[in-house]
């Protein structure tokens, strides 16, 4: 018999003699170790990063779209507006509101159980409504970063004879960047963390694991504080990794 | 050159140009003067269409650039702006900062754009800062870039707001000087300004601003010398 088995056995039947350590012991085993429980941990991390991806990568795509329509709408001369730009700047308008204004939790639910209610690929789905979700901001981090160029430039750029689109293009945009980098690094951390939300409609990720080894064990306080450890870990690593990146952004501007 | 018809300017309800009518000639070298707020900024800026006129007709070269249907960016080629804050691009050298539009509207290929901008950095005396980045250089130096930048597009005609308003006194002359040169050389010029020595020297004639609407025109010495509405001598005491 293992001293795991051991202590297990003599906790359970009440024995005062099991020290503290001993316990912690037990409870830290049966955690991770039994079965090869942390397999599933690393399976969840795993889902979890792959699930951040994919929402960044959509988040991105989805964002940079609504962020250069809505500012090409915004731009236009008075008195020039294209209706087809109008209708789809008000299209995207309301999406920006919707997912700004409804919680995560909530449009997951609508994803997971009504929209996409038949399908199985639960992590999938997560990811999708993530990406649908921070689209929305990063289309308004976007926007702002836009925005944040001082409208001398476009000025510049247009009384030289250059177009909207070249204008935007080489002077704009880059300058744009430097602003919108750093906030892009933010939603990727908050979307690292948003990922445990879709535990809720059965997405297999780290949150998930730690559930599943909780209801097998009826132990909660090792699985969780693993979790959230494990979350502080990934969190800090990028943290790290966005900020040398920044560090060379600045860099190469330093002149 | 430039055939300015009953033109008006609201933002909002607040009626900035009040039907203005004005003939620039090639050739001309108009220097626009008057008290803060009173339209200067606005009535440059409706000649190039950075303002959209609220009313009234403006013809350049015989275009009518008012109309939705004309190329505004090939209007734009044609004028050259300088602007208060010189606006120049912090994410580019000076070179690629002359060469930029010359090259993206075809008017030049690159060899032959960074060989202007090379002679026309010569001319300003700044050859040197070719591949240095405008936060580099001060403010007289990023205006007479800024000039020259202008220029590269071969424009028939250059605006001046308040080209020298931002610099510090002593970084002033040197951006007059650049100025002067191009006016001697036959640029057709509008020149927003507060400096009366210039509009004076320069100028072929002097418009007085006020409420929206020219008040006062003439050549510089009887404007200046000669002033006859209250509001212009007024000014004028403030100023000289
Ligand atoms: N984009 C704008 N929106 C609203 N009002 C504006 C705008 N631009 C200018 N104005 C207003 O129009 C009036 C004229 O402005 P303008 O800049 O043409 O004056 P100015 O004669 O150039 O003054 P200054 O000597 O201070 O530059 C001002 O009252 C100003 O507040
Ligand atoms: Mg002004």
């Amino acid at each position: 018999m293992s001293s795991y088995e051991l202590w297990k056995e003599l906790m359970r039947s009440g024995d005062s003699s099991v020290t503290a350590l001993q316990r912690a012991y037990v409870y830290f085993y049966q955690a991770f170790i039994e079965n090869n429980r942390w397999q599933q941990y690393l399976n969840g991390v795993l889902t979890t990063l792959w699930v951040t991806a994919a929402a960044l990568v959509l988040g991105i795509i989805l964002g940079v779209i609504v962020a250069v329509i809505r500012t090409a709408h915004d731009q236009q001369r008075p008195g020039q507006r294209n209706p087809l730009l109008g209708i789809c700047n008000f299209i995207l308008k309301i999406y920006v509101t919707v997912i700004r204004g409804t919680p995560m939790m909530v449009q997951l639910m609508i994803m997971g159980f009504v929209i996409f209610a038949s399908s199985r690929s639960f992590a999938l789905v997560g990811a999708l409504t993530l990406g649908i979700n921070s689209g929305a901001y990063v289309s308004e981090i976007i926007r702002g970063g836009l925005m944040a160029v001082d409208g001398g430039q476009m000025e510049a750029g247009r009384s030289l004879g250059l177009n909207y689109a070249d204008t935007m293009r080489f002077i704009i945009v880059p300058q744009a960047v430097k602003a919108i980098l750093p906030a892009l690094g933010n939603e990727f951390i908050v979307l690292l963390k948003d990922t445990s939300l879709i535990s809720v409609i059965g997405g297999k990720e780290l949150l998930y694991a730690a559930r599943g080894v909780v209801s097998r064990t009826y132990e909660a306080m090792y699985p969780f504080l693993g979790t959230a450890l494990i979350y502080l870990v990934l969190v800090m690593i990028f943290t790290w990794l966005l900020g040398i990146f920044e560090r060379r952004l600045r860099q190469s501007d330093r002149r | 050159m430039i055939d300015v018809k009953n033109l008006s300017k609201s933002f909002g309800d607040h009626l900035v140009l009040d039907n203005i009518s004005e003939h620039i000639h090639p050739g001309e070298k108009v220097v626009i003067i008057g008290p803060s707020g009173s339209g200067k900024s606005t009535f440059l800026r409706c000649l190039n269409l950075l303002e959209i006129p609220t009313k009234g007709s403006i013809t350049f070269d015989g275009v009518d650039i008012t109309d939705p249907k004309v190329n505004i960016d090939g209007i734009r080629r044609q004028m050259g702006m300088v602007f208060q804050h010189f606006n120049l691009f912090p994410n580019m050298t000076i070179r690629k900062n002359i060469t930029l539009a010359p090259v993206w509207t075809g008017l030049m290929k690159q060899a032959e754009a960074d060989e202007a901008a090379e002679s026309l950095l010569r001319r300003v005396g700044l050859e040197d800062k070719a591949e240095a980045y405008p936060a580099q250089l001060s403010g007289g130096q990023k205006q007479r870039i800024a000039i020259v930048r202008a220029m590269a597009m071969k424009p028939k005609l250059m605006l001046f707001d308040e080209p020298t308003s931002a610099l510090d006194p002593e970084m002033v002359g040197e951006v007059l000087d650049v100025m002067r040169e191009l006016a001697d050389e036959g640029m057709t010029m509008v020149v927003v300004t507060h400096e009366m020595g210039f509009a004076r020297e320069v100028g072929t004639r002097v418009l007085f601003m006020a409420d929206g609407i020219v008040m006062e025109q003439n050549t510089p010495s009887e404007l200046f010398g000669n002033p006859k509405c209250e509001r212009l001598r007024g000014f004028l005491a403030k100023v000289l």
